[in-house]
């Protein structure tokens, strides 16, 4: 790896991501805010039968939530077990019970957690009607949460935090949809492919027979990546050459992972009434960004590890056309933000390289974080970081002019509490049911030792966060995968939004009590520092004790 | 209004939403980026497929193996990859092979495929690049680094009965700098190489 070039390739990175800020941003900010529908739109909501101006309280736009959800985990299993009916399935069968909840969970959830390998499972049809819609609506719903509890800061005495479908209907019409057209252009350019010609076979030049894969695949390569999905239409997702064919289109695939989480903290300023407000957020996330990229960086580059060192470098599960440096962005980008994305496979990294993948995840994914998860998630963080302030110096935590109260402080702990739980819930589980445990051990861990271990901890971590990403070797089409692995995902995603929605409706119902000289800045350095403590201390060291049976006993090995 | 009703207004109102979405983000989406692709970029569309006299040999996009019908390389082509695609290089089963650093049957497959190309090529092994002893993430990389050609023209020129110059200006003359002269790993595309290969005799 070429520090130098390392260094260009991740400054154009944050150039271009500089450049988006303020004018993604503001946009998202006019979109959330304006009162005006579009004609095609009244009509769309008249359809649904939605009155657009009506706002909602808090529990009505949960319930909105709720039931968009369940409609969704609906379509997507019912599309997956009619497969053998749907037209452009490539003659490929149903897909089973248990696999179809768990894909339907894990796409509802954002999550894109993949049990199949895409070529041999998922025809067409499922894939742009089911999956790809997934895609664009799954993350229109998160950034939707996240503006709710962004106008719960920026209101006062108000019942109501917006409208849920008006949200929702924006957030895919006019954010996702547009810049997904002309991001799968970009991708075709650089070689994605975009047909349905299904497979076709070939004779090479030195005589053998090959199988080339076709596909609507920039279509929904786009949206995997926008939205932080994930999910790859291929079974090696961002690895394969038709889904990222060469070095700049994984540079482009990077930016459009970031271009809307790092935008978002823009939007809140913007409807907070403060863009320094927003600036001290983007300050937290791009540092803690940054040093994570940096560990992992160094961690490959480095190389340790009896086979890497034998081979000359950590190359096993790397593509030559990105090198060390060029994965490890793409991995460092993938698991801080909600994506789960791969374009080099992380069950092949060094031991304790193969941690910073878990250990961005287990950070709750806010450095950016998912669209609208991270901002949440750094919002509640913030919280936190408040009310520790506030216990320091003895005073009533403030945040935004808001009172972080009893009420507030338990949401927030709720909140910190779900992922954890559900993580090392779901691992010890693995190990410790009598039948489930040899099932684990016999048919789905792929590596042997302690690196078998992470596969699990690894799998927990990415279906809690809603991430997707896997120490792939893990064999997880099996009943108890398919079924805790499903569950983590629906309870990782929604357990946190209902607290979210509750805190925006709590904080909305407040008046702005006025900063006074004992107020706590939250835009300065100091609140930066503070927050960046608080989100590595709170988190990641929740997962320490594991971490040490998993990839440090492995790298210290 | 009871909540049983307005549960069951609500999901209504999801489903009608639900099926907005399918038809326009699913189906027309899909519908008018195919129809974009197909028209302004059916190459890449099509998957960037080469072709040698009139018969389609590949994409150069997609690595293949050289090998013969027991998997043994052929040592009148320059070499790819370890391949985890299935029997190596299947297009239709992208893999990696997802080994920890300390699988032993990682290390052991390391240690022979070091000796392999070593002797095949009739180098030291510790001349034997990184690449050349590793699977790929997909399966399917069409490149190899510089360094792995290199090394393997002497073997290539004296099988084809090639001045060895000749051959060694040939991968220097395909060796795909860095994107943008810094964005990824200077590359040389195997099935173009060999491709460039078969014309030179």
């Amino acid at each position: 790896m070429n520090v130098l070039f390392a260094v260009i390739q991740a400054a154009t990175l944050a150039l271009i991501l500089a450049l988006l800020y303020r004018p993604l941003g503001d946009y998202m900010a006019r979109l959330y805010s304006s009162d005006r529908d579009w004609k095609v739109e009244r009509g769309l909501y008249r359809l649904i039968g939605v009155d657009p101006r009506a706002e909602q309280s808090w529990p009505a736009y949960l319930r909105g939530v709720l039931a968009f959800s369940v409609i969704g985990l609906l379509f997507v299993y019912v599309l997956q077990r009619a497969q053998a009916v749907l037209p452009y399935s490539l003659g490929l069968p149903a897909v089973p019970e248990g696999l179809s909840f768990n894909t339907a969970a894990s796409f509802v959830a954002n999550t894109n957690w993949q049990s199949y390998s895409p070529e041999l499972t998922m025809g067409y049809t499922v894939q742009l009607a089911g999956l790809a819609v997934q895609n664009f609506v799954s993350a229109a719903v998160g950034i939707a949460v996240a503006i709710a509890l962004v106008r719960g800061f920026a209101r006062r005495g108000s019942g109501t935090i917006g409208n849920f479908w008006v949200d929702l209907f924006r957030g895919s019409f006019r954010l996702l949809l547009p810049l997904s057209v002309i991001g799968a252009i970009v991708l075709v350019i650089g070689g994605v492919v975009q047909n349905f010609n299904g497979f076709t076979e070939i004779t090479t030049l030195a005589g053998n027979p090959q199988n080339l894969p076709g596909g609507p695949v920039a279509s929904q390569e786009v949206i995997k990546l926008l939205g932080t999905n994930g999910g790859g239409f291929f079974n090696v997702n961002s690895a394969h050459p038709f889904e990222n064919p060469t070095a700049w289109t994984s540079l482009f695939q990077n930016v459009l992972m970031l271009a809307i989480p790092f935008a978002l903290p823009r939007t809140f300023g913007k409807m907070v009434g403060s863009n320094k407000q927003g600036y001290a957020i983007l300050a937290v996330m791009a540092t803690l960004y940054v040093l994570s990229l940096t560990a992992l960086s160094a961690l490959e580059a480095g190389g340790n590890g009896t086979a890497p060192e034998l081979a000359g470098g950590a190359l096993e599960g790397k593509e030559a056309r990105f090198g060390i440096f060029g994965s490890t962005l793409f991995g460092t980008t993938s698991t801080l933000t909600s994506t789960g994305a791969v374009n080099s496979m992380h069950d092949s990294y060094t031991a304790v390289g193969g941690m910073m993948p878990m250990l961005n995840m287990m950070l709750g994914e806010v450095a950016p974080g998912g669209v609208g998860s991270g901002l949440y998630g750094m919002l509640v963080l913030a919280v936190i970081a408040v009310f520790i302030a506030g216990l320091l110096v003895g005073r009533t935590p403030e945040y935004l002019g808001k009172k972080i109260g009893p009420r507030e402080i338990k949401l927030a702990s709720l909140y910190i509490l779900v992922t954890p739980t559900l993580v090392l819930a779901g691992t010890a589980l693995s190990f410790a049911i009598p039948g489930i445990r040899e099932d684990v051990e016999a048919t789905s861990i792929w590596n042997p030792g302690v690196h078998g271990m992470s596969e699990v901890l690894y799998a927990f971590t990415s279906a809690s966060n809603n991430n997707g990403s896997a120490f792939a070797g893990l064999t997880a089409n099996t009943p108890w995968f398919n079924t805790a692995l499903g569950v983590a995902m629906l309870l990782g995603r929604f357990i946190p939004i209902v607290l979210v929605l509750a805190l925006a409706g709590s904080l909305a119902a407040q008046d702005r009590v006025p900063a006074t000289a004992g107020t706590l800045p939250t835009h300065r350095p100091q609140f930066v520092g503070l927050l960046i403590g608080v989100t590595v201390i709170v988190t990641a060291l929740t997962y320490f004790p594991v971490l040490t049976l998993g990839p440090l006993a492995e790298g210290l090995n | 209004m009871s909540s049983t009703r307005t549960a069951v207004r609500t999901h209504w109102v999801a489903v009608r939403a639900m099926l907005i979405f399918t038809a326009v983000l699913g189906i027309a989406y899909t519908i008018v980026v195919t129809g974009i692709g197909q028209l302004v970029l059916p190459a890449q569309a099509n998957g960037s497929v080469v072709e040698s006299g009139d018969e389609v040999v590949g994409s150069s996009l997609i690595g293949q193996s050289f090998t013969d019908a027991d998997g043994e390389p052929l040592p009148q082509w320059f070499q790819a990859r370890p391949s985890a695609a299935g029997d190596g290089y299947d297009g239709g089963a992208s893999s990696g092979s997802n080994y920890g650093p300390e699988n032993a049957d990682l290390i052991a497959a390391i240690e022979e495929r070091k000796a392999q190309v070593a002797e095949f090529n009739g180098v030291s092994a510790d001349d034997v690049p990184a690449d050349a002893v590793t699977a790929s993430g997909s399966g399917l990389d069409p490149h190899i680094s510089p360094e792995y050609a290199r090394l393997q023209v002497a073997r290539v020129a004296d099988e084809r009965g090639l001045p060895e110059t000749e051959v060694a200006e040939l991968v220097e003359s395909r060796i795909q700098a860095r994107d943008l002269g810094y964005l990824g790993e200077p590359t040389v595309n195997v099935l173009q190489l060999n491709l460039a290969l078969a014309e030179l005799g």
